[in-house]
């Protein structure tokens, strides 16, 4: 309880402001919808991204002033953006070959559980009066050369969300190579779950009290 | 003389019968044809089946066309949106069927059926539920699924300008699933803001070109979902 009410590790712009180290200058990006979106804020200086986004746009820029939106210019989650200069706008069937086609370089998603072989849930609870909505992310992770997600270590109960397999349906299978959480950053390899880098102020202990599989420790 | 301009509406989705497949485009309110839609509610087709990204928003434009019971099925990618409950009241009482596509399988399988193309594989969705049934094999190492190219009998389409022979160019991000649901449609019905002759939009920006279009309507000032929703309008 009193761990809960306390801070430990980073905060969301924290985490967004890991991630944005790692991501190469003149990468093509696609950010999904929430912390995912943060990443933009942090990008160090002299580093250019552009970002795609699946409903055609590459080369998105931020949000508009108040009162400026064009409601067709949008991103994937039907919120309005602008376009940089050197923007394109194409058709669906083309933003999704640059999906599938393996021309994106990198995709940050949000999760619900990623398991240690890398499949990702992050679409569906499973519960029988939900109404099943997909959009693009089972096309994201299966064509994206890299995919990171990023997210809360543990559900608002508690719960993991780095698990030893998924329980929600999957979005796809061995899909994520690396997670950016409060407490760790943490890549899939082939032997499991591995801890590259713990938060600041977090040990080893606890991380793995709070992951749903064995964690390998940090390699020297 | 080639002239695919028609004068209204009305008259662009006369034809629309019982039971069609009509693709509708649009990604949430952009491009969404909601003149052509809503002439669509007031011709009254009904048993149709409808392609399209989304389910609409509020009680105007595709929303409208499925809370007057018009649509059997919905092929689809995101049916959720965060100001409508008239799709999931129309799944949960099952008056509406749901196939549900991965967005990327969806835009493919329009582009592949106005492409000839009756089928092809993709990785999208290997391992989850919406792989259930479907075929699979392997390329290379990698599992892949069979997924069927998509037709339709009508596309409803929203461009910016077009020129009498079908000839389309879009506004930004409304470009989305128009120019593949014009190639995949027997009858593509475009409404733009603008129609002008042919030669006045430059050959090299056209987007989609005009084989691929049967009708082109001018509706000036078209509306947008939002400012409808927000006005509280419901359609009819």
């Amino acid at each position: 309880m009193s761990e809960q009410s306390t801070v430990v590790g980073r905060t969301r712009d924290e985490m967004a402001k890991r991630l944005a180290q790692d991501i190469p200058s003149g990468s093509y990006v696609n950010l999904g919808i929430g912390i995912p979106e943060l990443v933009t804020k942090f990008v160090p200086d002299g580093r250019t991204l552009i970002y795609h986004t699946e409903n055609g746009l590459l080369g998105m820029g931020p949000s508009p002033e108040p009162g400026k939106g064009d409601p067709e210019l949008i991103n994937a989650g039907k919120r309005h953006v602008t376009a940089i200069p050197g923007a394109a706008f194409f058709h669906h069937a083309d933003s999704f070959a640059m999906i599938r086609g393996g021309h994106i370089d990198l995709c940050v998603l949000g999760a619900m559980q990623v398991s240690k072989d890398g499949d990702l849930a992050n679409w569906s609870t499973g519960a029988p009066d939900a109404i099943p909505a997909v959009g693009g992310a089972m096309d994201l992770v299966a064509g994206v050369k890299s995919v990171y997600v990023i997210t809360q270590h543990c559900t608002k109960h508690g719960d993991p969300k780095l698990v030893d397999s998924c329980t929600f349906p999957l979005t796809g299978k061995q899909v994520i190579n690396r997670i950016y959480t409060d407490l760790a950053v943490v890549d899939v390899t082939p032997d499991g779950f591995r801890v590259v880098e713990l938060s600041p102020g977090v040990d080893f202990e606890y991380v793995q009290q709070r992951t749903g599989a064995p964690l390998l420790p940090i390699k020297d | 003389m080639i002239n695919k301009q028609i004068k209204s509406a009305a008259d662009a989705v006369a034809d629309v019968f019982d039971g069609a497949v009509v693709m509708i485009g649009g990604f949430g309110e952009a491009g969404s044809p909601i003149e052509l839609i809503h002439a669509l509610i007031d011709q009254g087709a009904k048993d149709l089946t409808v392609v399209s990204n989304n389910t609409g928003s509020g009680l105007v434009g595709l929303a409208a066309l499925l809370k007057a019971e018009r649509v059997s099925k919905i092929i689809c990618s995101f049916p959720r949106t965060a100001n409508s409950t008239v799709f999931p009241d129309l799944y949960r009482s099952g008056k509406t069927e749901l196939e549900l596509v991965p967005q990327g399988t969806l835009a493919e399988r329009i582009r592949a059926g106005g492409a000839g193309i009756p089928g092809f594989y993709t990785p999208a969705a290997v391992g989850t539920p919406l792989s259930e049934g479907k075929e699979s094999r392997e390329f290379d190492g990698q599992e892949y699924l069979l997924e069927r190219g998509l037709k339709a009998d009508f596309a409803l389409i929203k461009g910016r300008v077009a020129d009498t022979f079908g000839n389309v160019v879009y506004n930004k991000t409304a470009r989305n699933f128009g120019p593949p649901m014009a190639m995949a449609a027997k009858v593509a019905i475009v409404q733009v803001d603008e129609v002008v002759e042919p030669g006045q939009i430059d050959p090299e920006s056209i987007v989609t070109p005009g084989i691929f279009v049967s009708r082109v309507v001018g509706v000036s000032n078209p509306v947008f979902e939002s400012e409808l929703v927000a006005a509280g309008v419901s359609y009819p």
